[in-house]
């Protein structure tokens, strides 16, 4: 492999990560603040793809289509929010867990009842279309340099949110101590609705903007969710910052894998049986990751034991 | 508790009841769905003695229910051919004989339990829910790259495994030995719930300090606790591999581990019967909406949430009337 | 002149109805994919099938339709509700091969005559081929064999080839391997459920090949074709037509413009009965047909041929009028092998735009009369 393939697959590796940052925050922003584990998140991501593909077909822009998502989601959101969620800070994950699983189930197949049981159409706009040459040669599509530039902007976004603004404080007050800031007066269920629908509105862009290069259809929330899922965790449960570096390491390890491991199996194996070796345990490679990280560190890499 | 063991009574009577009904009309397909039940809900009296007594919630149990498959799926297929699964070290013959294979299934999913709980029991709470997770994800994608026992496709059995004595082809000779098997489990979970181990267990699930203090490990107690749990789990793998004369990687699905979970937390947790109820319920819901409209599993997704949200501590929970719902 | 037809071919199938039957009626066990994100093609089969069942006016025909999920333990235990409770004739309606290994097999040895409208695994076509199973659709290696053959034909000369890692993936780069002799350029297996083809993408730029050829059905081929097309590496593009398929087009949209695909079927295909199925479709459920559809509306026809010949209770006459194949495919000529597998010609199509619409047309035969690799080890 020429380096140049090396530099462009590494690439690739770090796209694909921030593309899992993308729908892993709102997941442990939601995680971290009310201490929800929210199996549906994946179906909020399927709301934006499908806001976005709708709207888009409807306008023909895009911009107006990643706008829909944000408002569908977050609507969805704070509609889920408002009628179940809350009812469930109070209870053990277990409860949660059934609890959100069953609106996966009501979700897929509400959608797949609104919009019927075929994938819909989604594509890049013109003016993000198309390869750009990278110093060096490499020739990548200029869409996924915008995902990146999303992906920076929304995780640059999240650290001023939560570190300069006045909910930010409120959120930081609220994972230390619920009573404390009820008792201080701020009104706890309200600001719960707020970063519910925020994480369920970040779900959302993720869906309409990853899934414009991808299938929008019913069930392509579920690989997302154990994805992301498994970046969270690898971070430490609550951090953005662990989120981050989470889906980075996600991301190279995947993708790294995927290329590495059949070239390094042909050393000994025949090329067939290579192949498919190398591609087996680069399909389990993350979950070992995970694995190791949480034997080596219990609570993740940045969480708070 | 009176109530309770009441509603339990009353349960056993309904769950011989109606496959007795059904052998008597001829609903074989009835049979077939009770055996499920008892199969399912053997499943779910394995993970009960881990989320139920241990406090561990798993969300890995698929493993184990897969592993005691393969397990049935592995030692039959090469019976049926006659090819020995290993000539080397010693020869290992394969095998159609239930005993054998449910020996060899609970064997390994305890090997398999052991390990995974070494390495897991380290963490807690979230991040031990998503480690096992990890590891039955793990062992999904290992099997369906694994081209020898048929990888994604599975593996079809063409006769159901022998047990002496019965001939379990006929539906209602294999119903009544899952039953029994299913008695013989909750007759043991029971007896281990007020053993010394399962107050001990119990113990430390509520305040591990204070164990701790006694001078017993927590970490030991709830390892013992998992392995059990995943043998028992495994021993359930292999039935539903026998009742299905068939293996696939779906049996390790995060899917499945969810649907363990479901018929444990639809029942109530820590109930001797929750994972009877749960399963009960969870089977004949499925059964009878498939047939409403394309879209059943809204209504599914719908009483599933409303039990959740509205009857608390599963439906055990709710009839028997103990733990009033607070806040 | 297709409504006359369509009136005349009812009435026969009738009075032919009548005539051979003794009690009547056969009793259809449908299991497909209705729910999930495979709902499509299963709705797709079931909308064809029941579409010629209309069509022939016929009121002989009772279907019971059920959800697999697309799980394969469901599909075996809705199966065995189909034998002993309901106490079907006829099965029919597995899309996919995983469920169909799983339920085949034991509903053909507990006598249950078996129609497949989609999956044809190789293990149920060579050595453990079965009289009670018939496959209308394609052995899953056909469409991949007639690529290679395709792709040869043409002058490529270093491939790409890449499909998911599992069993259906494996037998499909095997099929494309078996018609295309030539060097490839590269060989890759992804993961099952893959969406970012990016790495995939940069191998087959960095390779020097001249094409690229991939079985990734269902969402896999829609999220690789976006891609594809936007990652500026502008080499031709062959694959099998289920990620060419009119349920999927849509949402590829024009990336999927020129693309060559090989498929059994195609909606400009000039026959009558395909004019009139493709019709009658659009009329019934407002959208055009697939593959899929295609195959459910064949499978029902040829089970309608046979009830015309022989009565279900007599097994041996029934399999045999079955076998004959004498129905009107929408495909063309069609017959049965040694194995019941098809043996059919398999088109070279190109997808093209029609006004808003992307869909196919013919560009060629890729293969004549084509059987399938396993059938030599059928003893039957």
């Amino acid at each position: 492999m020429t380096f140049l393939l090396f530099a462009e697959q590494l690439l690739n590796g770090l796209q694909f990560g921030i593309m899992l940052f993308l729908t892993a925050a709102g997941l442990t922003l939601v995680f971290g603040v009310m201490g929800l584990i929210n199996l549906a998140h994946g179906s909020l991501y399927m709301i934006g793809a499908f806001a976005a593909a709708t709207v888009a077909g409807l306008t023909g822009s895009f911009l107006l289509a990643l706008a829909a998502s944000l408002v569908a989601a977050a609507a969805a959101g704070a509609l889920i929010e408002l009628t179940v969620i809350r009812r469930l800070y109070k209870r053990d994950h277990l409860d949660q867990v059934l609890a959100t699983f069953a609106l996966i189930l009501i979700l897929s197949e509400g959608t797949r009842w609104v919009f019927g049981s075929f994938p819909l159409y989604l594509d890049v706009p013109r003016y993000l279309a198309g390869p750009v040459t990278l110093p060096g040669g490499i020739q990548y599509p200029l869409y996924r340099l915008t995902i990146i530039a999303a992906g920076l902007i929304v995780a640059a976004g999240l650290f001023a949110l939560i570190a300069r603004t006045r909910i930010g404080i409120q959120i930081r007050a609220g994972e230390a101590d619920r009573e404390m800031i009820a008792a201080l007066g701020v009104d706890i269920s309200k600001l719960y609705t707020l970063v519910f629908a925020l994480g369920a509105a970040l779900a959302g862009l993720a869906g309409a903007m990853v899934g414009t290069i991808q299938s929008v259809q019913v069930g392509m929330g579920e690989p997302v969710l154990i994805l992301a899922f498994v970046v969270i965790v690898i971070g430490g449960i609550g951090s953005i910052k662990g989120a981050l570096v989470g889906s980075l390491l996600v991301g190279v390890t995947d993708t790294m894998g995927g290329v590495l491991l059949p070239r390094l199996f042909a050393l000994f194996l025949d090329p067939s049986a290579a192949t498919t070796v190398g591609a087996s345990l680069a399909s389990m490679l993350i979950y070992i990751l995970m694995a190791a990280v949480l034997i080596l560190r219990p609570s993740g890499l940045y969480g708070s034991a | 508790m009176a109530r309770e063991t009441y509603i339990n009574a009353a349960l056993t009577l309904l769950l011989i009841l109606v496959p007795l009904w059904a052998w008597c009309s001829g609903q074989t397909y009835i049979m077939t769905l009770c055996t499920k039940v008892a199969i399912l809900a053997l499943a779910g009296v394995g993970l009960n003695i881990a989320l139920g007594l241990g406090g561990l919630v798993s969300f890995g149990h698929a493993a184990f229910f897969g592993i005691g498959g393969y397990a049935m799926g592995i030692l039959a297929s090469h019976a049926q051919v006659m090819d020995p699964i290993a000539e080397w070290p010693v020869l290992i013959h394969g095998t159609k004989s239930m005993p054998v294979i449910w020996l060899v299934a609970m064997l390994a999913s305890a090997l398999a339990a052991l390990l995974i709980g070494l390495l897991s029991l380290r963490t807690s709470g979230v991040y031990f829910i998503m480690i096992t997770l990890a590891f039955g994800q793990m062992l999904y994608y290992f099997t369906i790259g694994w081209p020898a026992y048929g990888g994604e496709d599975g593996l079809s059995i063409w006769v159901r495994n022998g047990f002496p004595g019965i001939n379990t082809l006929v539906p209602v000779q294999f119903l009544i030995l899952a039953y029994v098997i299913l008695g013989l489990a909750l007759l043991f979970s029971a007896a281990l719930a007020r053993s010394r181990f399962g107050l001990a267990l119990t113990a430390s699930r509520q305040n591990a300090d204070r164990v701790e203090t006694v001078g017993i490990t927590p970490f030991k107690l709830r390892l013992v606790a998992f392995v059990i749990s995943g043998a028992i789990t495994g021993l359930a793998g292999a039935l539903f591999a026998d009742l299905n004369r068939f293996i696939s990687p779906t049996m390790f699905s995060w899917h499945t581990s969810g649907e363990i979970m479901v018929f444990v937390i639809l029942g109530g947790v820590g109930r001797l019967y929750g994972p009877v109820v749960g399963a009960a319920l969870f089977i004949m819901l499925e059964h009878l909406l498939g047939g409403v409209s394309d879209y059943w599993q809204i209504f599914l997704g719908l009483l599933l949430l409303g039990v959740v949200l509205f009857a608390r501590g599963g439906l055990i929970g709710t009839l028997a009337g103990r733990e009033v719902a607070h806040g | 002149m297709t409504l006359t037809k369509m009136g005349l071919m009812a009435t026969t199938a009738i009075f032919a109805a009548g005539a051979a039957m003794a009690d009547g009626k056969v009793k259809v066990g449908m299991i497909t994919t209705l729910s999930g994100g495979g709902a499509g093609l299963g709705i797709d089969a079931r909308d064809g099938f029941m579409l010629a069942l209309s069509l022939s006016g016929t009121e002989d025909v009772e279907v019971i339709i059920e959800d697999d999920q697309q799980k394969p333990e469901v599909a075996v235990q809705l199966a065995d509700k189909m034998i002993q409770s309901e106490n079907v004739d006829v099965m029919t309606g597995i899309i996919f091969s995983n469920l169909a290994m799983a339920a085949i097999p034991s509903a053909v040895a507990q006598d249950k005559i078996y129609l497949s409208v989609n999956a044809g695994p190789s293990a149920l076509a060579g050595a453990n081929c079965h009289p009670n199973y018939f496959n209308v659709a394609w052995q899953n290696d056909n469409l991949h064999e007639a690529a290679g053959a395709y792709v040869t034909r043409t002058g490529y000369s270093k491939p790409f080839i890449l499909a998911p890692n599992y069993p259906a993936g494996t037998d499909a780069l095997t099929g494309f391997k078996r018609f295309y002799e030539g060097e490839l350029a590269g060989e890759t297996y992804t993961t099952l459920g893959q969406t970012d083809y990016a790495p995939e993408i940069a191998q087959i730029r960095a390779s020097g090949a001249d094409s690229v050829f991939f079985f990734l059905p269902g969402g896999m081929g829609i999220s690789f074709m976006k891609q594809y097309a936007d990652s500026g590496v502008d080499l031709p593009v062959v694959g099998p037509a289920f990620s060419f398929d009119q349920g999927i087009l849509q949402a590829v949209g024009a990336a999927a413009l020129g693309v060559v695909n090989t498929s059994q079927w195609s909606k400009d295909l000039d026959n009558e009965a395909n004019t009139t199925f493709v019709a009658a479709f659009q009329q019934e459920y407002g959208r055009l047909p697939s593959l899929y559809a295609s195959q459910g509306y064949d499978t029902a026809n040829l089970l309608l041929s046979a009830m015309d010949k022989a009565d279900i209770s007599d097994k041996d006459a029934f399999r045999a009028a079955l076998k004959e194949a004498d129905f009107d495919s929408t495909r063309g000529d069609f017959e049965f092998g040694n194995n019941n597998h098809p043996i059919q010609d398999i088109y070279v199509r190109e997808v093209i735009q029609e006004g808003d619409i992307f869909t196919n047309k013919i560009i060629g035969v890729a293969l004549k009369d084509h059987a399938d690799a396993y059938a030599a080890d059928c003893k039957m």
